[in-house]
């Protein structure tokens, strides 16, 4: 049976070279980068190697990136970190209703918590309005949060923008680039953002490591308090074998950019056109001009999405309703009714998503499946 | 190469490492998901689950992993005093304690909580009945480290589970990161609410660790986002370092019942040894301490100064705990247990693993023999 995973948006397989400079540290560098040591001393070289592969990817310098175990962490750091320690300035946070659940459930702890947020709605495309941004900013405003490229349609917002009101207005914008760091070149000094979230997994690094980038001078609580790591903003013994496979997976993303950006916007057209040519019935959710490339996300109306999944699944294709943190669950996606208002559309879609591996024949036989799926 | 600094990591094994390569190479996809890859990685996980909950005598819904012995400690204390605010504000800690559950208390002060610090003896051990005293009718978390990870004492964690077993209202944590390999809890016997283990420090991984939740005690995650490990703690799982976790306790577990007190008396070899050194003064209590870590100082000597001589050798101890090792700071515990600034400014930490041999340690101490006469001498003239 064929094998076609189409669900890199949830996390990618670990790619050899990142493969291998995890298993060199694990097996020739155990030691702890705290201690003063050799063994410690060594491990430390090998962090602030990485680090600097990772602050240099996108701008930053060593100083402004903080490690965590996870994009969530670093979302959860970012947001509850700054808004306590910013608390005299205000307490209102602006984000949107299409975040990930790392920022949404976040921000609604945060409610319970005594501090006020706006979630701003988007158009059909999935994309916040600017103006609506600056028009919701209140004098209690201390950061915005909005995401750079969204993980369930690819929507990209207008981060460029946004980043320049926030700035003007003094306000902390963070943004989560989850989905479109490695496939869209972010420069933190040329967009003026003040935090911004990467995460190792989702760009064929291993799982368990994550970035924080945070503008030189931001004030932040850490979540996580003990050792002194990360600059006293991330306690716990740092994670060297992950870190070093996500810094060589973050210069292979680099290099590769242009070519994975132009061969999955390939693979997305060619799948469209496969599905035309099968007389497919579809409509596409998102943006046709503001969007990741390798993220493709189709409403396919009538079918119920929860058990196509199934059959895609039997027929070889892993693909899914949206963020895997809630495919578990069978309520229908916040993203998407915040763009179409529909419940039906909401549970008759499915994403797919693209990435190392995956060909044209892969996508033909996804379109053949999937007519084969809505003829039963 | 000698390396004696397992209290501040340890070398993964090499089964551990196969095992996290397979399960990184083959089950890669995220345990969230659905479809097969999803599902094969969710049923690896769970396979790990069950085999560490059998291990810790735990059910497996009742682990949740995290990135290490830190963000455990992190969730478990300002997890339960959180979640527990409306009921109480008072929370009970010794004075022995890792940085990672210390300032956890220290943030919790600043929000208005009380907090009462249990002092120790001269070995650095805990009266479980000053545990018992300190408790108050608005107490919800009593937090206390198992083996502690400077000097080695043995906290009679049973003993003040027992005690505070009478207290239903209050929660008891216990940081076990030291412990989990040397000296096992039977966390179905222990009268344990929370409990913290960390895999690099048995062998496993960086970035590895969980917090053993009893059934029935909620607490407030620190990350928010999806419903992973029963919402208490978002983000995707690490499987493969999980995986490898479960695989380096069950190692751990195998060889410590092969080990039949080896390493106990090569940890008494070397502190008779030690105390006939001029000028050393042993800190860790010969009874009722774990069989892996000897601290010792050497009040006439700068510690830095003698781990670096020592590396030279090719052989690695450190003087503290490695978070804070950096810091030319005296040792917390050993003011703490009233041994004198002094000894607390000038002590090594020795830890072993179940690797670590005779010949080793023979090794460590001709060189302590040959050079700190002559060390303390110099540094002595230069006073
Ligand atoms: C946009 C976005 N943000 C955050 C996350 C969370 O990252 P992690 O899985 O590393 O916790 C994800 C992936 O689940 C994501 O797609
Ligand atoms: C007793 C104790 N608790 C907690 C920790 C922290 O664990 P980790 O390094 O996994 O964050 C350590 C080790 O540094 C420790 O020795």
């Amino acid at each position: 049976m064929q094998k076609i995973y189409v669900d890199h948006a949830a996390t990618t397989p670990v790619h050899p070279e990142a493969a291998e400079a995890v298993m060199d540290i694990l097996q020739n560098n155990f030691g702890n980068p705290s201690s003063i040591h050799q063994h410690g001393r060594q491990a430390r070289k090998q962090l602030d190697e990485a680090r600097e592969k990772l602050a240099s990817s996108i701008g930053a310098v060593p100083d402004e990136i903080i490690l965590t175990s996870s994009g969530t962490e670093a979302d959860n750091l970012a947001i509850v970190g700054y808004v306590h320690a910013n608390k005299q300035k205000g307490n209102h946070i602006i984000t949107t209703k299409v975040e990930h659940h790392a920022v949404l459930h976040t921000c609604e702890k945060l409610e319970r918590d005594g501090f006020s947020v706006t979630y701003l709605p988007v158009d059909k495309d999935g994309r916040v309005n600017p103006e609506e941004v600056e028009a919701s900013i209140t004098d209690e405003t201390t950061l915005i949060t909005i995401m750079h490229g969204n993980n369930e349609v690819g929507t990209i917002q207008p981060v460029t923008a946004i980043a320049a009101i926030a700035h003007n207005y003094g306000i902390a914008f963070h943004t989560d680039a989850v989905q479109s760091y490695g496939l869209i070149d972010i420069d933190v000094k040329s967009i003026p953002v003040t935090m911004m979230t990467v995460s190792s997994h989702k760009i064929n690094g291993p799982k368990g490591a994550a970035l924080l980038y945070t503008e030189k001078g931001t004030k932040l609580t850490p979540s996580v308090t003990g050792g002194e790591q990360e600059r006293k903003r991330r306690a716990g013994t740092e994670n060297l074998p992950a870190v070093a496979g996500f810094a060589v997976a973050a210069v292979l993303a680099q290099k590769d950019m242009q070519n994975h950006y132009k061969l999955y916007g390939q693979l997305s057209e060619h799948f469209i056109t496969s599905l035309t040519k099968n007389e497919v019935p579809f409509e596409v959710n998102g943006s046709n001009q503001n969007k990741l490339p390798h993220i493709l996300n189709i409403f396919l109306p009538g079918i119920d999405v929860e058990s196509s999944l199934v059959q895609l699944d039997m027929a070889g294709i892993s693909a899914s309703s949206g963020s895997a943190c809630t495919a578990g669950s069978v309520e229908p996606s916040h993203v998407l009714q915040a763009m179409f208002h529909d419940d039906q559309r909401a549970s008759s879609s499915i994403r797919f998503s693209f990435g190392l591996d995956n060909t044209f024949e892969d996508v033909e036989y996804i379109a053949k499946e999937i007519k084969r799926i809505m003829n039963r | 190469m000698v390396y004696l600094d397992n209290s501040a990591t340890t070398k993964p094994w090499t089964e551990v490492l196969d095992t996290f390569y397979k399960a990184a190479s083959s089950y890669y996809g995220n345990p969230s998901s659905l479809h097969h890859p999803g599902l094969e990685a969710e049923t690896l996980m769970q396979k790990a689950r069950e085999s560490l909950a059998s291990l810790l005598h735990t059910k497996p819904e009742e682990l949740v992993y995290t990135s290490g012995g830190t963000e455990s400690n992190n969730l478990a204390i300002k997890g339960i005093a959180m979640k527990h605010r409306d009921r109480g504000q008072h929370l009970v800690t010794s004075t022995v304690e890792h940085p990672s559950v210390k300032e956890a208390f220290l943030e919790l002060e600043s929000f208005g909580f009380d907090v009462t610090y249990v002092p120790v003896d001269a070995r650095g051990r805990i009266d479980p009945e000053e545990v018992e005293n300190a408790v108050r009718e608005d107490t919800t978390l009593v937090s206390i480290i198992h083996v502690n990870n400077e000097i080695g004492t043995i906290q009679p964690i049973e003993e003040i589970g027992r005690r505070l077993a009478r207290y239903p209202k209050l929660y008891f944590h216990t940081d076990h990161v030291q412990g989990a390999a040397h000296v096992p809890l039977d966390l179905s016997q222990s009268f344990v609410d929370l409990c913290t283990i960390s895999g690099h420090k048995f062998h496993g991984l960086k970035g590895t660790g969980a917090l053993y939740t009893k059934q029935g005690v909620y607490l407030s995650s620190l990350f928010h986002g999806g419903t992973q490990e029963q919402a208490a703690r978002a983000g995707t799982e690490n499987v493969p370092g999980i995986v490898a976790m479960s695989k380096a306790l069950r190692m751990s577990r195998e060889k410590q019942s092969d080990d039949k007190g080896r390493l106990s008396s090569l940890k008494e070899y070397l502190m008779e040894r030690l105390q006939k050194i001029d000028g050393a003064i042993v800190n860790t209590p010969i009874y009722g301490s774990a069989p892996h870590i000897i601290n010792v100082s050497f009040p006439e000597m700068k510690p830095e100064v003698l781990v670096q001589e020592l590396t030279r050798h090719s052989i690695h101890v450190s003087t503290k705990s490695a978070c804070s090792s950096k810091l030319q700071e005296p040792s917390a515990v050993i003011k703490a247990a009233g041994l004198g600034e002094k000894r607390a400014a000038s002590a090594i930490r020795i830890s072993f693993s179940f690797d670590t041999t005779q010949e080793e340690i023979d090794r460590l101490l001709a060189v302590l023999n040959s050079n700190v006469p002559e060390m303390q001498k110099v540094m002595g003239e230069k006073k």
